[in-house]
C-alpha cells in the first residue's frame, strides 16, 4: 500500500472541510425534526441535542390519533395518498398519450402544443394559484379531491410530455413500420410497442407526478378546507392556528409524511436521475 | 426543469403517408386529453384572472396599501439576494461534487434530501428552532454565552433573511444537480491539457469551466427567477408574512388578499409582477429556441 502524499492529504483536508459544512447544513432541519419526534415534549423544548429519554410515544399517539389535532390522521393520509396516487395515474395517462401522439404519430401542430405547454412553467406557481382558486369554484370543484387532482394534473403534465417525448424520439420509426407491415392498428402500436418499450421513462414520470402531488402544500391549503378532506401538509399547517400548538406531535407527523418521499426518491433514484435528467442539459 | 426546448429533432418524415388521415385522427384523439386540461386549467384562469384584473381602481387600492409597497420591496430583496447567492454556490458546490470520491458520493445521496422531502415538516422544523424561548438555537446561545439571544422571527429584516436561506435550503440542490450536469459534460481532455501548460485551478475555472457552462449558468438563474417569484411556502411558513406583515413577498401577498376575500386585489398584485415576469420569460424563449 502506498502512503498518501501531502499533497493528497491536503487535498481531502481541503474537500473535508467543504464537505462537513455542507452535510450539517443540509441535515439540521431534518435531524431537529427527526429529535423531537422521539423527544417527550419536556426534552423537546429543553434545547437538547438528544433526548434523555428517547421514546417511540409520540409515534403511538399520532397512530392512534390521541391528540385533538390528530383525530383526522388516517382519514387525511388516506386523501393524501388517494391523491398522489390519482394525479399520478391521470398524469402517466395523459401524457403518455400526448408524448406519443406528437413523437410518433406527429400529428400536425404537435410541437407548438408542447412548447405552449412548457409556458405553465413560466407563470409562478402562486401566481396561477390565485385564478386557478377562482376557476375551481366556478367548476364547482372546491373541497372536491378532483379539484387537487386536476391542478397537480396540469402541474405535472408539461414536464411529463417533454420528457416522455424526448425518450420517444430515440425510438427507431422502423419499429412503428414493422408493427404496422404487421397489420397492427395505430392503438395496438400503442399498446403493444410503445408502451412496453418506454417502461423505464413511464416509472420516472409517474414517479415524479406522484411525489409532486404528495408535497403539494400551496394548492391543497387553497382548494381544500374540511377537516376530513384535507391532506396531510394542510393538517400540518392547521396546527399553527393554535397558540399552544403541539410541536413534538407536529414534528412526528411531519416526519411520518416526508417518509414516504424520501424513500420512494431513494428506491426509484436509478430510474430518476436517468429518466428525469435526459435531455435537460445539452451538452 | 425543462432547460432547453430547443429543436434539434431529427426524425425523418413519415413514412406511412397512405394512412396519413387515420393516424391523425389518433393523433388529434390521444393529444385532446392534454389540450383539454390545458384549456380549462391554464388558459381559462389566466384570462379570466386578467379580466378580473382590470378596473384601475385596484391599481389606485394596491398603490394605497402599505403592504404592497413592503412586499414589492422584500420580493426584489428576495430575488437579488437569494438567487444569486444560491446559484453561486451551486455553481462552487457542483466542482465540489464533480470529484470521484466515494464519500463525496454518499454525500451528494444525503445532500438531495432537502428536494425530494416536502417543504412543510421541514421549514416548520426551522421556524421551531429560531422559536426565542424554546428553540434550541437560543438555548445554546444561552448555554455558552448566558444571554438571551435574539428574537429571530420578531424582526422582519431577519426574519426575511431566514426565509431566504429556508428557500436556498430547499432548492439549493436540485441547481446544483443540474450544473453539476453540466459541468460532467465538459470534454476532459480540456483540462488535461491545461495541467500540462500549467494551470492553475482559478485559470481551469476561469478559461474553461465557466466558458462551456455560462450559457447554462444564466438559464438556471432566469429559470429560477421565475420559480422563485411563486414560492410562496419559503415565507408563508416561516413568518406568516409577519411580524405586522412586514415580510410578505407578492406570492404571499397575492394568496393573503384571496383568503380575505379580495380577489380582484389579488389578480392586480400578481399584474403588477408582470413588468418584472415578461422580460424573464422572453429571455427565457429566446435562449431555449437558439
Amino acid at each position: 500500500m502506498k502512503l498518501p502524499t501531502l499533497k493528497e492529504v491536503g487535498t481531502e483536508a481541503k474537500l473535508l472541510l467543504i464537505g462537513i459544512p455542507v452535510f450539517i447544513w443540509t441535515m439540521v432541519p431534518i435531524y431537529h425534526m427527526f429529535l423531537f419526534a422521539i423527544s417527550p415534549k419536556e426534552d423537546a423544548f429543553s434545547g437538547k441535542l438528544w433526548p434523555d429519554h428517547p421514546t417511540l410515544h409520540n409515534f403511538h399517539i399520532v397512530f392512534y390519533q390521541e391528540h385533538y389535532f390528530l383525530r383526522d390522521f388516517w382519514i387525511q393520509f388516506w386523501n393524501s395518498t388517494v391523491i398522489a396516487l390519482s394525479a399520478g395515474a391521470l398524469t402517466l395517462f395523459i401524457a403518455t398519450a400526448a408524448a406519443f401522439s406528437i413523437s410518433r404519430l406527429r400529428v400536425p401542430g404537435g410541437r407548438w402544443v408542447m412548447n405552449l405547454a412548457l409556458f405553465t412553467y413560466f407563470i409562478p406557481a402562486a401566481f396561477l394559484a390565485v385564478p386557478m382558486y377562482r376557476t375551481m369554484g366556478n367548476y364547482g370543484l372546491l373541497n372536491n379531491h378532483w379539484s387537487l387532482i386536476l391542478a397537480m394534473v396540469t402541474i405535472a403534465s408539461p414536464y411529463a410530455i417533454w420528457v416522455l417525448k424526448q425518450a420517444s424520439d430515440k425510438l427507431p420509426v422502423e419499429l412503428d413500420e414493422a408493427a404496422t407491415m404487421d397489420g397492427a392498428t395505430t392503438l395496438q402500436l400503442f399498446r403493444l410497442v410503445y408502451v412496453p418499450l418506454m417502461m423505464p421513462s413511464l416509472v420516472a414520470i409517474g414517479t415524479y407526478a406522484v411525489l409532486l402531488a404528495w408535497n403539494e402544500y400551496l394548492y391543497a391549503f387553497l382548494l381544500l378546507s374540511k377537516d376530513t378532506n384535507i391532506t396531510l401538509p394542510v393538517a400540518l399547517g392547521n396546527f399553527l392556528a393554535a397558540d399552544d400548538s403541539p410541536w413534538e406531535l407536529l414534528m412526528t407527523t411531519g416526519f411520518i409524511y416526508a417518509l414516504p418521499p424520501a424513500a420512494i426518491y431513494y428506491a426509484f433514484k436509478r430510474y430518476m436521475v436517468g429518466g428525469l435528467t435526459a435531455g435537460a442539459v445539452k451538452s | 426543469m425543462a432547460i432547453t426546448l430547443s429543436g434539434s429533432d431529427t426524425i425523418p418524415a413519415p413514412p406511412l403517408s397512405s394512412r396519413l388521415t387515420t393516424q391523425q385522427v389518433w393523433g388529434i384523439l390521444l393529444l385532446a386529453p392534454y389540450l383539454l386540461v390545458f384549456l380549462a386549467f391554464v388558459i381559462y384562469p389566466v384570462c379570466y384572472g386578467l379580466w378580473l384584473a382590470r378596473d384601475p381602481q385596484n391599481y389606485v387600492a394596491l398603490y394605497n396599501d402599505p403592504i404592497f409597497a413592503r412586499a414589492a420591496v422584500n420580493t426584489l430583496i428576495f430575488l437579488v439576494v437569494g438567487i444569486n447567492v444560491k446559484m453561486l454556490i451551486a455553481l462552487f458546490l457542483s466542482g465540489f461534487f464533480a470529484q470521484q470520491r466515494p464519500w463525496i458520493k454518499w454525500l451528494s445521496v444525503i445532500f438531495i434530501l432537502p428536494w425530494a422531502v416536502p417543504s412543510i415538516p421541514t421549514i416548520l422544523s426551522v421556524r421551531f428552532m429560531l422559536n426565542p424561548e424554546w428553540g434550541v438555537i437560543n438555548h445554546l446561545i444561552f448555554s455558552f454565552t448566558g444571554d438571551d439571544g435574539p428574537n429571530w422571527l420578531n424582526n422582519p429584516a431577519v426574519a426575511l433573511t431566514m426565509a431566504i436561506a429556508v428557500h436556498i435550503w430547499k432548492s439549493l440542490p436540485f441547481w446544483t444537480l443540474i450544473l453539476l450536469t453540466g459541468r460532467l459534460a465538459i470534454p476532459h481532455d480540456l483540462y488535461e491539457a491545461s495541467e500540462v501548460d500549467g494551470a492553475n485551478p482559478w485559470q481551469k475555472f476561469r478559461f474553461i469551466t465557466w466558458p462551456s457552462m455560462q450559457t447554462l449558468y444564466v438559464t438556471c438563474t432566469l429559470l429560477s427567477m421565475i420559480w422563485t417569484l411563486g414560492d410562496f411556502n419559503s415565507v408563508y411558513l416561516l413568518t406568516g408574512g409577519g411580524p405586522a406583515d412586514l415580510t410578505h413577498v407578492l406570492s404571499t401577498l397575492g394568496i393573503r388578499y384571496l383568503r380575505l376575500d379580495q380577489l380582484s386585489l389579488a389578480m392586480a398584485s400578481i399584474v403588477v409582477a408582470m413588468p418584472l415576469v415578461l422580460p424573464l420569460v422572453y429571455f427565457m424563449m429566446k435562449r431555449l429556441s437558439r
